[in-house]
């Protein structure tokens, strides 16, 4: 336990920080915007969610190839990297959404506190239950907003008291609360964009999950949304454990403890992209000092 | 090579009146005269009713049995409590039927399979059977189960199954107008799918599904082909009481009092059409105004 980090916790600085980043085009800057903090961090994450050896498959296409990667618990993971790398991919594979896709076949091990989810005994909607997802579009059902929340302890058969406080806590920690209490009844569609997403995440957390997967959360939201979702997303990691698939490299200098770099390679013979790990490591060192040549050139701007 | 520099000089004036010339011209007059000649058929054929039946538009045509000796007090109560009755239940066969095997093609048949695309195919041709196929078809299956074949169940399950087809196929067109985010994001909660269907997908479907089936029974409401081939009777001169009562229905009632040559005969059949014209436009009004109060953007 020689080398610790730190995380920093204070989004309205990161921002600032991340505008200078940009003037100053420094790699080090990054780093130096998740240095004042106050989180410590262990060198390897005591993983509650594995991948070994994890390849995807769309058909015959192999969209990610032999990923090896522990997420760690009450930690935010990012995967980044440049489009078609697939970050995505690997991340609907950890809750299964990918069995929804037709052709999509998971290989390797993905394991959920030691247990392979995808073997054959295991049922898909319990590990969806227990691993939770934000998309990157904000989706909210048209039904109102307190039914939005409800929806997930409803379904899935939640013992709750009272249904009432659960859905003003997970409106709270969504911090969501204060705007939308004196309209519960009125529906979702109503909410503006970074509203709708910050709903999305309070339903996911009405049915209590372990691990939130988010892709591309806030892709489709304006800065001061992103701000106040990568603010959540902080105060949510005491509880939870967050993995989030980003294209903005800022946002996972800002929000994430380790970042994993994925980049896409050209298969020998048929030529195809798949998606491989580059560099996994804590954000602060992806950002400082990259030890694979790809990393370098992709955070600071070369490709991607 | 003309370069930016060069085009934003020039005028936007147009040049070519491509609009004006004389095939665009006379093409639109072709197109002008199809629609007024539609328009016009259907308003002469409206008149022609309207001034015929005028007279019989009253209140005997709603509360009187209709008559062969005296035309001039015949009414269509038979035929309209007939008519009520083999709609309600086409509407409770066709639809519950029709709406479930659209949600299983839609959300879980798998695609792939053969059989699946068979029934597939099928269900489209099916739309476009004539009608008196289906009277055809339970007139037969009435026969081997040793069901009176004149009665309102009979009357039911002959338009049922014209309408499953179109049934089926608005259902899986409303299903898959819903997006796919509102799936996953029930999924991703621990939701099972039929969970997902039962109280996410369905209801988002069900303005038009409703657009859909109400349409479908509009059109069984029309219909006299099969009816008439199943033995509808067209004298009729008490109210059906039950699924195994003899019946008639409007348009079978019209076909026949049409088929008489005496003059109040054709007065009261023309009373009638201006009858089912009504309701069949009340029932096309009430399918679009659902279609338009409840319609999703998304």
């Amino acid at each position: 336990m020689a080398t610790f980090t730190t995380r920093q916790t204070s989004s309205t600085q990161g921002h600032d920080m991340t505008e200078t980043a940009h003037e100053a085009h420094g790699v080090e800057t990054f780093a130096d915007a998740t240095l004042a903090g106050e989180r410590e961090l262990p060198p390897t994450p005591d993983a509650v969610m594995e991948c070994e050896g994890v390849n995807v498959y769309y058909g015959d296409f192999r969209a990610v190839t032999n990923v090896s990667l522990g997420f760690g618990r009450n930690e935010i993971t990012a995967l980044i990297g440049p489009s078609g790398c697939g970050k995505s991919t690997l991340l609907r594979s950890l809750n299964r959404m990918n069995d929804l896709i037709e052709g999509a076949r998971v290989e390797g091990l993905v394991s959920f506190h030691g247990q392979h989810i995808y073997a054959r005994d295991v049922d898909p909607i319990e590990v969806r239950r227990r691993i939770g997802m934000v998309f990157q579009k904000p989706n909210p059902f048209p039904k109102s907003i307190y039914d939005n929340v409800a929806y997930g302890p409803r379904v899935t058969g939640m013992k709750v008291d009272s249904m009432d406080d659960l859905v003003e806590e997970a409106l709270t920690r969504a911090a969501l609360w204060d705007e939308v209490k004196d309209k519960l009844k009125q529906s979702a569609y109503g909410l503006s964009g970074g509203q709708q997403q910050r709903l999305c995440i309070a339903r996911t957390i009405a049915v209590r999950p372990e691990i939130i997967l988010m892709d591309e959360p806030c892709s489709a939201l304006d800065p001061i949304a992103t701000s106040r979702i990568e603010d959540l997303m902080t105060e949510l990691s005491d509880d939870y454990t967050i993995i989030i698939v980003t294209h903005n490299m800022q946002q996972a200098a800002r929000v994430a403890d380790r970042t994993a770099f994925f980049t896409a390679l050209a298969e020998e013979g048929t030529g195809d992209r798949t998606g491989l790990l580059v560099e996994y490591d804590l954000t602060s060192n992806i950002f400082s000092s990259p030890q694979d040549k790809r990393t370098e050139d992709y955070i600071s701007g070369r490709f991607g | 090579m003309t370069s930016i520099g060069d085009l934003a000089g020039k005028p936007l004036r147009a040049e070519r009146h491509g609009d004006r010339s004389f095939t665009s011209v006379a093409f639109l007059a072709a197109l002008w005269f199809t629609v007024a000649f539609a328009v016009l058929c259907l308003a002469v054929l409206l008149v022609d009713a309207f001034l015929d039946g005028a007279v019989r538009l009253d209140a005997r045509l709603f509360t009187e049995y209709t008559s062969q000796v005296l035309p001039e007090r015949a009414g269509a109560r038979a035929a309209i409590l007939g008519s009520a009755w083999v709609i309600a239940v086409t509407a409770a066969l066709a639809i519950p039927l029709g709406v479930a095997a659209g949600v299983y093609l839609e959300e879980f048949a798998d695609g792939n399979r053969w059989y699946n695309r068979l029934i597939e195919v099928n269900i489209t041709n099916l739309a476009a059977v004539p009608a008196i196929v289906y009277g055809m078809l339970t007139a037969g299956f009435a026969l081997s189960i040793g069901l009176e074949r004149r009665v309102v169940l009979a009357g039911g399950i002959a338009l049922a199954l014209l309408i499953l087809p179109v049934i089926i196929i608005a259902t899986r067109e409303a299903v898959r107008a819903v997006p796919v985010e509102i799936r996953q994001g029930s999924l991703a909660l621990g939701a099972t799918p039929l969970q997902t269907v039962w109280r996410q997908t369905l209801p988002s479907a069900v303005p038009g599904i409703a657009t859909g089936s109400i349409l479908a029974l509009s059109r069984a409401f029309g219909e006299a082909a099969p009816l008439l081939l199943l033995g509808g009777l067209v004298f009729v001169n008490y109210d059906p009481d039950g699924l195994m009562s003899g019946f008639t229905t409007l348009p079978i009632q019209i076909f026949s009092w049409a088929s008489q040559p005496q003059l109040a005969f054709q007065q009261v059949a023309s009373a009638a059409i201006i009858l089912m014209l009504v309701l069949l436009l009340v029932m096309n009004a009430l399918a679009i105004l659902i279609r338009n109060r409840y319609q999703k953007r998304w």
